[in-house]
């Protein structure tokens, strides 16, 4: 047999190594994205044998009607409510038990699991128990209201409220995945970079934040704001535990619409047309994400 | 800049203990030790970035305990350079600067160019940064990040985030050990111009005893959080006060006979001395005191260094000229010790023995 030239053992190499992934990219990723956006322009229902072309009607349908206008809105609500809070939160912890570790280090540590414990937990699980306590007679939130002389609310079935209060849980369940990147990113920053501010007379606390962690914290925001963003877009387990989009579509969001007219009326094209708004946002977002990588954050 | 009893403990172990250190207005201090002796800490302790758990810290004859490095007016460069990765050059410089002479809202963007006042500070920042960058050779790269730059250039830029202030004190913490050999070598006498320049006092940390022998006028050997001795270069090297300060000072580390070692010809004044001789004391020649086989040789051009074993298997070090001939390895040299040259040390306490010439 013939020896192979290096050349051509260095291509087989790289075959070898990056195939597989290939592969399985374009099986699991680019080929159902293409059946999506070609179903997205039919009017499929799950189970029938036929189809019939109807160009974009199912985005204008999305787009124009009062339904879908409503889940959108909804979401982007949502999400503006939910990504700045959480992620200036998830800051604001990390830096205060940052700070904390020097001088009580066991408690700074005994907080970091308590906020990390709703990352860990199961979200549906505690939609339960979200549900016992915002229960409109017997919840705690509406016992504690009482006892300290406010209205009890309907936090859950009140269309004015229900969004903002999904918007709180929202918060409360990514508060702590932030913080541990806020914590990462903060260990990361010099110690000699925060002594020279202060010989440089960036010593309070104020401008320290300003001239030294906030700038070097850039590539982290980055990355926490876009995995807040992905999450936020996604909403849909508290929906589908606690509300199921109710009352009157008042919590109705992108994913929970999506799952609603796929998987409850099989209306595989209006669906598919769903996903593929969803999956621009998010593609949008990751794009964004690359660019300011490239550009700001490595300081060049 | 005055350090009295100054005594740092972190927790229980004790980083510092009772450390005087008088910094005379415009000398060049080398602080020199090894890793963990405290150097470090007396520095920043000197910087106000840190607090001595006991002892005085006296700035021009005033007590700073309890000011802040800014309100001291010194400057520190960090052995990581500590440059704002996110900041131009120009704004590295500018940073001690614009902290002094804009407020919070002058700092601004946009709206800082609307405080009154602020435009003649940035007329005035911007002169005294470009000036300063001049000096240092930074004209060229006052646009770009740090990350971009060469070893060489941050420690310029170090160098002038300190100079721009005109600070009273210089703290340069190991400055130069993330340099190569040879910008090591150029930047030290940079350094050297740099303080004649400004006439004021530098204190520098170093491990390196050949960099602070180069540049210091004072040299303060620390050993485990204690001054061993404070002096000239000349003083250290030629009366080191301790077996320990002798060993660190001098390029090839020094020898030292143990009355155990057998030849007894050093002190015949003190016969139980330990008795330390250099390297470059200590040269082959034919009419030599005592003998000992050769076992290796590295040329160096000017010199040659000659690793030895007596009879007794003590190892030693000899300097011999650039020109010496050496015989083949195993062979028996006689190794003959320039007179006066010889420091006696007491066996037990390592203390110098005053008795001796030099």
């Amino acid at each position: 047999m013939r020896p192979i030239s290096p050349t051509l053992r260095s291509t087989l190499t790289n075959a070898w190594l990056a195939g597989p992934a290939t592969l399985a990219l374009l099986a699991f990723i680019f080929v159902p994205v293409t059946i999506v956006a070609v179903l997205s322009l039919t009017d499929y229902q799950f189970g029938a044998r036929s189809f019939g072309w109807v160009g974009l009607d199912n985005y204008g349908k999305l787009f124009g009607s009062t339904l879908g206008r409503r889940a959108i809105t909804n979401t982007l609500i949502y999400a503006a409510i939910v990504i700045p809070v959480s992620v200036g939160f998830g800051l604001l912890v990390a830096v205060g038990l940052f700070r904390m570790s020097d001088w009580a280090p066991r408690l700074s540590n005994v907080l970091r699991s308590v906020y990390f414990l709703p990352v860990a937990a199961t979200l549906v699980a505690m939609s339960v128990s979200w549900q016992m306590m915002l229960h409109p007679s017997l919840g705690v939130v509406n016992q504690t209201l009482i006892a300290i002389g406010g209205t009890p609310q309907n936090w859950l079935s009140d269309r004015g409220l229900v969004l903002y209060t999904l918007a709180v849980i929202g918060i409360w369940q990514s508060i702590g995945y932030n913080m541990v990147l806020f914590l990462a990113g903060l260990a990361a920053i010099p110690a000699d970079l925060y002594d020279a501010a202060e010989i440089d007379g960036a010593g309070g606390n104020w401008s320290r934040f300003w001239t030294v962690t906030w700038p070097l914290l850039g590539p982290t925001t980055l990355f926490v704001l876009v995995i807040t963003a992905t999450n936020a877009f996604r909403v849909f387990e508290t929906v589908a535990t606690l509300t199921k989009g109710g009352p009157a579509f008042a919590s109705d969001t992108l994913v929970y619409a999506l799952y609603r007219e796929g998987f409850i009326y099989f209306k595989a094209g209006y669906a598919s047309a769903i996903t593929m708004v969803f999956f621009a946002v998010l593609l949008t977002l990751t794009l964004i994400q690359f660019r300011l990588v490239e550009r700001r954050v490595h300081y060049r | 800049m005055e350090l009295k009893a100054v005594t740092r403990r972190f927790d229980q172990s004790m980083v510092l203990d009772a450390v005087d250190v008088t910094i005379v207005e415009g000398s060049f201090t080398a602080l020199l030790g090894a890793s963990g002796c405290g150097k470090s800490t007396t520095l920043r302790i000197m910087s106000g970035l840190d607090r001595p758990s006991d002892g005085e810290v006296l700035l021009r004859g005033v007590d700073v305990a309890d000011r802040t490095a800014y309100e001291r007016n010194v400057a520190m460069v960090f052995q990581s350079y500590a440059l704002y990765p996110h900041l131009t050059v120009f704004q590295n410089i500018a940073l001690p600067l614009t902290m002094r002479h804009l407020g919070a809202l002058g700092r601004f963007p946009v709206v800082g160019q609307l405080v009154p006042g602020s435009a003649e500070a940035r007329r005035l920042i911007r002169s005294t940064v470009e000036t300063t960058a001049e000096s240092l050779g930074l004209s060229e790269v006052l646009s770009r990040k740090p990350n971009s730059l060469s070893g060489g250039q941050k420690q310029r830029v170090a160098l002038g985030r300190a100079l721009v202030r005109d600070p009273v004190l210089f703290l340069l913490d190991e400055p130069l050990s993330n340099l190569d050999a040879r910008l090591r070598v150029r930047m030290r006498a940079e350094l050297v111009a740099l303080h004649k320049r400004t006439e004021k006092p530098f204190v520098y940390v170093t491990h390196d005893q050949a960099e602070a022998m180069a540049m210091a006028d004072q040299i303060i050997v620390m050993i485990k959080g204690k001054v061993a001795q404070a002096g000239s270069p000349r003083d250290l090297y030629d009366r080191p006060a301790t077996m320990e300060v002798a060993s660190f000072i001098g390029a090839n580390s020094i020898n030292f006979f143990r009355p155990e070692d057998g030849w007894t010809g050093l002190r015949a004044q003190a016969p139980s001395a330990v008795s330390g001789v250099r390297p470059e004391h200590l040269a082959p020649s034919s009419t030599g005191q005592f003998g000992a086989h050769l076992e290796t040789v590295e040329f160096l051009g000017s010199e040659t260094i000659l690793g030895l074993r007596t009879a007794k298997g003590k190892q030693l070090t000899a300097i011999a000229a650039g020109d010496y001939a050496a015989p083949t390895p195993g062979t028996e040299i006689k190794l003959e010790v320039t007179p006066n040259r010889v420091h006696l040390f007491d066996p037990n306490s390592g203390q110098r023995l005053c008795a001796e010439g030099a």
